[in-house]
């Protein structure tokens, strides 16, 4: 074959790339954040709101984790205008990706709450503590700590999947891939190295999760 | 702008679905049958066997599928031939889920005790006897549930072909949107279409986990 490799554009483009891994990292960070926060507050919805409340809830993660997260971005950044809710591109990349997270964080955090035993429950209600109160001091830090490895995985998959936001011109690492390609016109190279790179971003959000995860909940064995 | 009625609408999403199906389909019966013959590879104890399967799931797994799709789709550029968005499509989906079925499968082969084939070999049966005796339908009533669950993802990530050019469900919505200038409603039944598809996998899932409960 004729075609010769060249990855010089490397060189010019380096700082493209960076700013498109910056990008890629602080959405994930923010979404991430809020994804837990909201998957947290499910269940605690689930547990305590009114029926109709926890019917919504339900509602919410299913019909989430049954549609496609670009169905989900597009209906956030190109609907929502039309009733009125204008956002910018990053905005509704990150309301997406924590949308998307909280429904599946919700489904893993339930199956870490049904682990916790009935009798640390009875334990903490006969110490005079409320069910609510329970929830939060008992409950709750074990099931993270029991799903930190599958809220993990989660967690990078919402990252794989945050290459999607470049459809609406946020410009992650996928969008800085995209335009290179449309100025040096080497689509193999720049995807190929684009891949590599998400490959080594991917570790890095594990081990980071790791680190989170040992600090804060004292998880040992991980992922 | 033009006006559509929403039957028209409808039907228009309809034939945009059936490329959907026919792409989620494609992928999962040949993703299967190359799922099976690399989840055979991964459990296999040659490491030349082994090895580059090994190496295959770990980069289909650590790269977003639309990088992939990139990758497939300008890569036969390379060698001055063109590849149809559906070719592109097909092969990358049928490669993706193949990578993740097999480790499904693999998981569930694990998970049958060791104790079980070390009968079956005691029995005097070959390994691929025991295999395929003793631990494969074992395996397979384990495999089912996420299996079922598996098909939910595909059918998701079909929507990301339309990234390439390829026009089902999702493509036809954007098109739809830009002519009818109302992404709010295209794109609302575009979801509920991409629902409709998905939701009654999700429950079969959970039937076939609750029926083959094996920790009862």
């Amino acid at each position: 074959m004729s075609y010769s490799f060249d990855f010089s554009f490397l060189a010019n483009h380096g700082e493209m790339i960076l700013h498109g891994i910056r990008v890629t990292l602080i959405l994930i960070t923010v979404g991430a954040a809020l994804g837990l926060l909201t998957a947290v507050a499910c269940n605690w919805l689930r547990m305590f709101a009114p029926a109709p409340v926890r019917a919504l809830v339900t509602l919410y993660v299913e019909f989430i984790r049954n549609t496609p997260f670009l169905i989900q971005l597009f209906f956030i950044f190109f609907g929502l205008p039309r009733i009125g809710l204008s956002m910018s591109e990053t905005t509704a990349a990150v309301l997406a990706m924590s949308i998307n997270l909280g429904a599946y964080g919700t489904e893993i955090l339930r199956a870490g709450l049904q682990a916790t035993t009935t009798g640390q429950w009875e334990a903490g209600l006969s110490l005079g503590m409320s069910r609510n109160q329970t929830f939060w001091r008992v409950a709750l830090v074990p099931a993270l700590q029991k799903m930190w490895a599958p809220l993990s995985s989660q967690i990078v998959i919402v990252m794989l999947g945050s290459a999607t936001v470049s459809q609406i011109a946020v410009a992650d690492l996928t969008y800085a891939a995209n335009l290179i390609q449309s100025r040096t016109f080497r689509a193999f190279e720049i995807y190929f190295v684009v891949t590599a790179i998400y490959i080594l971003l991917a570790a890095l959000v594990r081990l980071v999760l790791q680190l989170v995860g040992r600090h804060l909940l004292g998880t040992r064995h991980m992922p | 702008m033009m006006d559509f009625t929403l039957s028209q609408i409808l039907w228009a999403l309809g034939m945009g679905a059936r490329w959907t199906v026919a792409l989620s389909l494609v992928a999962f019966v040949l993703g299967g049958v190359l799922g099976f013959v690399l989840m055979l590879c991964a459990i296999s104890q040659r490491v030349w066997l082994r090895g580059p399967v090994l190496l295959l799931i770990w980069f289909i797994q650590g790269t977003p599928l639309l990088m992939q799709l990139f990758l497939i789709f300008f890569g036969p550029a390379l060698f001055g031939t063109n590849i149809s968005a559906w070719s592109a499509a097909c092969i990358a989906l049928t490669l993706w889920s193949a990578v993740y079925l097999a480790e499904i499968w693999r998981g569930a082969v694990r998970a049958v005790p060791r104790g079980q084939t070390e009968a079956a070999l005691c029995l005097a049966m070959l390994p691929g006897q025991s295999l395929r005796h003793v631990v494969l339908p074992q395996a397979i009533r384990m495999a089912l549930p996420p299996t079922a669950g598996f098909m939910v993802q595909i059918v998701k990530s079909t929507s990301l072909t339309s990234i390439v050019g390829f026009t089902e469900l999702m493509k036809t919505g954007t098109i739809l949107s830009n002519v009818t200038l109302d992404p709010f409603l295209i794109y609302g039944l575009v979801a509920i279409c991409y629902f409709c598809l998905c939701y009654p996998l999700s429950l079969a899932s959970r039937r076939l986990e609750v029926r083959f409960d094996v920790t009862r």
